[in-house]
C-alpha cells in the first residue's frame, strides 16, 4: 500500500512552534496534514542519515508508522518513540473523525506536542549515533523550504 | 490478590539510596500501610545499568543474576520487587538472556563460579515492579477501603518512562488480556491513583522518552524533551505528574529548573512519586513519604489541595 501524497510543509528543524490553543475555528485540515508531515520528515532524516531510502509504503494507514517501523530495523533502542508515532497517528484520527468538537483546539496541540517530541528524540538520537545534530542532517529540507542560508551546500562542497 | 506478593525480596537499587531516596522511603512507608513486607537482597550490588551494559552486556547480565541468585538461593525468596525501571528492565532482561542465550548461561556460571556463589537459573524468581507488587499484592477494591484521605480533585498525569515497557519481548507476562499490564498503554499506575481517588488526565506522552540517557552528554536536548513532556502535561489539566522511576523523575525535577534558566521556559506542575501520592491517601505525613526531599514543591501542591 502506497501511502497518500501529503500537502508539502517547511521543514522546521526548531519543530513546531508551541503556542496557547488555537481557537476552534482555525483548527483546519491542514494543519494536522501539515504535522503528520513534519513527523514524517523526522524519521526521514534519521534514515537518510543512516544511507537508506525513506520507504513510501504504509502500515496501518500510515507512512509514519511504516517509517518508524523501518527506522527502527537493527536500532533496538529507537522503539522508545514507537508509542509518540501512534500516538502522532491517533491524534490525527480524533482530528480528521471530529474537526468540529469542541477539544479539537487541544487535540491539535497535544498532536503539536507529540511531533515536537519526535523530532527531539530524532535530534538525540542523531547526535549519539554520531551522525550529525538534526539541524544539519534536515539541511536538504531547510534547502528546499528556503530557510538555508547555506543553500543546502556543505563546508567541502 | 497474590499471597506470593505478601512479602517479598527488595531491591531499592543504586539510585534509591541516593537521588531517589523519596522513592525507597515512601515505597517502604506504603509496603507498611499495606501490610505487604519487604526483606532488602542482603549485600545487593549494581544491576549494571547503563554503563556497564555498553561495555559488556553479558557481564551486565551476571550483575542481576547475582541479585537474583541472593534472592532465590540465600533468602529462599520466590518474587523480588524493583521499584527503578532501570532496575527492574536489567533483571528482566537477564532472566530473558539466561533462558534464550547459551552463552550469556556460561559466562554466568563462569563468574558466579569464580566468585563463590550459586549461580542463578532462569526460572528460580518471579522479578516484579512496585506497580505490580501494589495492583497484584492489594488490588483496587482493598486499596480503595484503605484510603483515609482521597485524592479527589487532585488530577494527575501518569508517566512511565520509556523502561518500564521496553523491549516487549523480556515482559512475556504483559500484554496477556484482562487484568495484565500494556507495554503501549500502560495503565496499572492510572488504576491505582484512580483507585485512591485521584482524577487521571489523558497523557499521549506517558512512555515517551525523557532524555534521560544522555543528560550528561547532550544535557540540552534532555531539557527540551523533559520541557515538551512538562507542557504536554499542563495542556493535559494536570496538577502532577506521577512517577514510577527515580531516574525519570530526577530528570524530570532537574530539567524543570533548568528549562527555565536556560531556557527561560517556567512550567509549574508537580513531581511526586506515585508511592508518595498512594502514601498520602493512606494517611501517611508528607515526610514520611520523603515529600520533603522532592526538588519540586509538592508538599505546597499537597496543602493546595487540602491533602496534609
Amino acid at each position: 500500500m502506497t501511502a497518500p501524497a501529503h500537502t508539502a510543509a517547511p521543514a522546521r528543524a526548531t519543530g513546531p512552534a508551541i503556542g496557547p490553543a488555537v481557537a476552534p475555528a482555525a483548527v483546519a485540515m491542514t494543519d494536522r496534514e501539515q504535522l503528520l508531515r513534519e513527523a514524517e520528515q523526522a524519521l526521514e532524516q534519521w534514515i537518510r542519515a543512516r544511507a537508506q531510502e525513506p520507504t513510501r509504503q504504509a502500515s496501518e494507514g500510515f507512512r509514519l508508522l511504516a517509517l518508524h517501523r523501518q527506522g527502527a530495523r537493527g536500532a533496538p533502542s529507537f522503539n522508545a518513540c514507537r508509542e509518540t508515532c501512534r500516538e502522532i497517528a491517533y491524534h490525527y484520527n480524533l482530528l480528521g473523525l471530529e474537526a468540529d468538537h469542541p477539544q479539537a483546539p487541544h487535540r491539535l496541540r497535544m498532536m503539536q506536542l507529540l511531533v515536537r517530541h519526535l523530532q527531539l528524540f530524532v535530534s538525540g538520537k542523531l547526535e549519539v549515533a554520531g551522525l550529525g545534530e538534526f539541524c544539519c542532517s534536515s539541511r536538504p529540507l531547510r534547502a528546499e523550504s528556503g530557510s538555508d542560508p547555506t543553500g543546502g551546500k556543505t563546508d567541502d562542497a | 490478590m497474590k499471597q506470593e506478593y505478601q512479602r517479598v525480596a527488595y531491591y531499592p537499587g543504586c539510585a534509591l539510596e541516593g537521588t531517589g531516596h523519596a522513592y525507597d522511603t515512601s515505597t517502604r512507608a506504603v509496603g507498611n500501610a499495606l501490610g505487604l513486607q519487604l526483606d532488602e537482597v542482603r549485600d545487593w550490588n549494581c544491576c549494571g545499568a547503563m554503563e556497564v551494559k555498553n561495555v559488556d552486556p553479558k557481564v551486565q547480565t551476571y550483575l542481576s543474576s547475582r541479585v537474583m541468585s541472593i534472592a532465590a538461593h540465600e533468602m529462599d525468596a520466590k518474587v523480588v520487587m524493583a521499584p527503578c525501571n532501570g532496575c527492574y528492565h536489567n533483571l528482566k532482561k537477564a532472566e530473558y538472556d539466561l533462558a534464550h542465550d547459551g552463552e550469556s548461561r556460561q559466562v554466568v556460571e563462569r563468574i558466579s563460579t569464580k566468585a563463590g556463589h550459586a549461580t542463578y537459573r532462569a526460572g528460580s524468581l518471579e522479578t516484579i515492579h512496585a506497580l505490580d507488587w501494589i495492583k497484584d499484592g492489594i488490588g483496587e477494591d482493598e486499596l480503595k477501603r484503605r484510603v483515609k484521605n482521597s485524592l479527589a480533585g487532585l488530577k494527575v498525569a501518569n508517566y512511565y518512562g520509556c523502561m518500564y515497557t521496553r523491549p516487549r519481548h523480556i515482559f512475556p507476562e504483559k500484554d496477556q488480556g484482562p487484568g495484565s499490564e500494556s507495554t503501549s498503554q500502560p495503565h496499572f499506575m492510572d488504576d491505582l491513583l484512580a483507585a485512591a481517588g485521584a482524577e487521571n488526565v489523558d497523557f499521549p506522552l506517558k512512555t515517551a522518552c525523557c532524555g534521560g540517557a544522555h543528560t550528561l552528554s547532550d544535557s540540552d536536548t534532555s531539557t527540551k524533551l523533559v520541557l515538551n513532556i512538562l507542557r504536554a502535561a499542563e495542556a493535559a489539566g494536570a496538577d502532577v505528574i506521577a512517577t514510577e522511576c527515580p531516574t525519570c523523575h530526577s530528570g524530570l525535577e532537574m530539567h524543570q529548573v533548568r528549562a527555565e534558566k536556560v531556557l527561560g521556559e517556567k512550567t509549574t506542575v508537580r513531581m511526586l512519586y506515585f508511592t508518595q501520592l498512594l502514601g498520602i491517601a493512606l494517611g501517611v505525613s508528607p515526610r514520611k513519604l520523603g515529600v520533603h526531599e522532592n526538588v519540586s514543591d509538592g508538599l505546597a501542591l499537597l496543602k493546595e489541595k487540602n491533602l496534609t
